[in-house]
């Protein structure tokens, strides 16, 4: 019978996530069971385990397992100017305001391998925004930082991150930022000096700094409504007033219980603005 | 334990690709206004940012129509489009969540993500549909809907667009009902 087989796997799939937890200290215990269940299965069937509690066994005591578990963990996809239009909406509507502040500090939660920055850094150079601001980028997954900070991408992807940049109103060639050889983009290190990549986790740490503009895209889809509300709740203490919040182009803070605390800035493009006295 | 013998169901999922639109016209536009199931659709489509598709259907049926967004609560009497470019997963708590995580056979939507989440959510309460299509998508998520205990359909591979997915599907679940797209609509609605 299905239904008891699948209850006893739910059992174990709790002890892993509990068990990371107490080890690891990254907590997946809220995060959207459906998605993390999928890819928990199939880093089960990789590791050659024939359940949740065999795959606890191993990233319990085998070192270097927990590493390789976060790969299934986290969801790692990313391009250069992700959704064009978000980007052009924040150009075209967002940059005005934030050219009325004489410093700014911009948060990339969950910045994953770095193009989301890169998209940011770029387009505030063309905006002449750069040197007025400091980036804070953000992940769990150290790996994933590790390669922000490095700002290599395989050569191939060029064409579409191209694409992207000019479709969300580039002022300029994308190749004028990056250099190509042996099948790879390297990004100008000059784009990252006013960055700083942190490991920080929107599930267990605290607000570190009040900011101006806040871009959290395509995370909080992996996580419950009772931790997007945690999540959100960071981002709204973390902004100033009138501060901007992006989300992913799916994601809303209608069913949020913060949604109150924010006003729809650009409703297409999930741009949200932290209401003045809150 | 005995099972009563007629569970009511409680959900409909639906997965289609090339072709799909035309199947989809005879089906959802003749739902009632009041019909209380959710039916939670994927169809292949090219990953162009913004779908049409949603507000077409929405356009000609009776039925409220939208494209999901993450965690949208999910309700009877209405379908929800998985939008282009993400997985469209059910939870256990009736809720929606999107995810960009790998295609899978080469699809974002999947149809075995939406179909395996959904069984999983609902067990024998749920109905899977597969339409037309050129690939195998569906064909393992059918089979889970089935190992749940819901009721599988799929479209009779003849008067099918493309007759790869309903047969890559019937393969997979040999005791699906094999239907015509009339006969579709009448399982939905009398499933109600
Ligand atoms: C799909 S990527 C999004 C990348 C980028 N923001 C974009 O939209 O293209 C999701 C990222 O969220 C990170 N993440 C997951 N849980 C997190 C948490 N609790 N705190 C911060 N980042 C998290 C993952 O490691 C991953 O890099």
């Amino acid at each position: 019978m299905p239904n008891a087989i699948a209850r006893t796997e739910d059992i174990e799939l709790r002890l892993l996530l509990e068990a990371i937890f107490l080890k690891y200290h990254y907590d997946f215990r809220n995060y959207a069971l459906a998605s993390i269940k999928r890819r928990l299965t199939q880093a089960r069937d990789q590791f050659g385990c024939r359940s949740f509690s065999q795959l606890q066994d191993m990233v319990l005591n085998e070192s270097g397992m927990m590493d390789e578990l976060l790969g299934y963990l986290t969801v790692q996809v990313s391009e250069l100017f992700r959704d064009p239009a978000y980007f052009r909406a924040i150009r075209e509507k967002v940059v005005p305001h934030l050219k009325t502040y004489p410093s700014l500090k911009v948060w990339i939660a969950g910045c994953s391998s770095g193009e989301e920055l890169y998209s940011f850094a770029i387009l505030f150079r063309e905006e002449g925004l750069e040197e007025r601001t400091m980036f804070y980028a953000t992940d769990i997954n150290a790996d994933a930082l590790r390669k922000a900070e490095m700002g290599v991408y395989a050569l191939e992807r060029m064409k579409l991150f191209t694409e992207n940049h000019r479709l969300s109103g580039g002022k300029s060639s994308l190749s004028d930022y990056y250099t190509a050889g042996y099948g790879a983009a390297t990004f100008d290190k000059s784009l990252r000096k006013r960055t700083v990549f942190s490991d920080h986790s929107l599930v267990t740490d605290a607000v570190f700094a009040e900011t101006q503009f806040v871009s959290c895209r395509n995370v909080l889809i992996y996580f419950t409504r009772d931790l997007q509300g945690r999540a959100i709740g960071l981002f709204k203490d973390s902004l100033t007033r009138n501060g901007f919040l992006g989300l992913g182009a799916k994601e809303t803070l209608r069913f949020s219980p913060h949604a109150d605390e924010f006003t729809e800035f650009s409703r297409d493009e999930r741009l949200y603005q932290k209401r003045g006295g809150i | 334990m005995p099972e009563p013998a007629h569970k009511p169901y409680r959900a409909v999922v639906i997965g289609a690709s090339a072709g799909g639109l035309k199947a989809l016209s005879a089906i959802l536009p003749h739902l009632p206004a009041d019909y209380p199931l959710p039916i939670m659709v994927v169809i292949h489509v090219p990953p162009h940012r913004r779908s049409l598709i949603a507000p077409l259907f929405e356009e000609k049926s009776q039925v409220r129509v939208v494209e999901a967004e993450d965690k949208t609560p999910i309700e009877g009497g209405c379908v929800f489009f998985a939008p282009p470019d993400y997985h469209l997963l059910v939870e256990r708590s009736f809720e929606l969540s999107l995810s960009s995580e790998a295609p899978v056979l080469f699809s974002r939507p999947s149809i075995d993500v939406l179909f395996e989440t959904a069984a999983d959510a609902y067990g024998d309460g749920l109905i899977g549909v597969i339409l037309t299509g050129a690939n195998n998508d569906g064909a393992a998520g059918l089979k889970a809907v089935m190992a749940y205990g819901g009721k599988g359909l799929i479209q009779t591979p003849a008067t099918a667009f493309s007759r790869a997915m309903p047969e890559a599907a019937i393969e997979a679940c040999p005791s699906a009902l094999i239907l015509d797209l009339d006969d579709i609509l009448l399982e939905l609605k009398n499933a109600a």
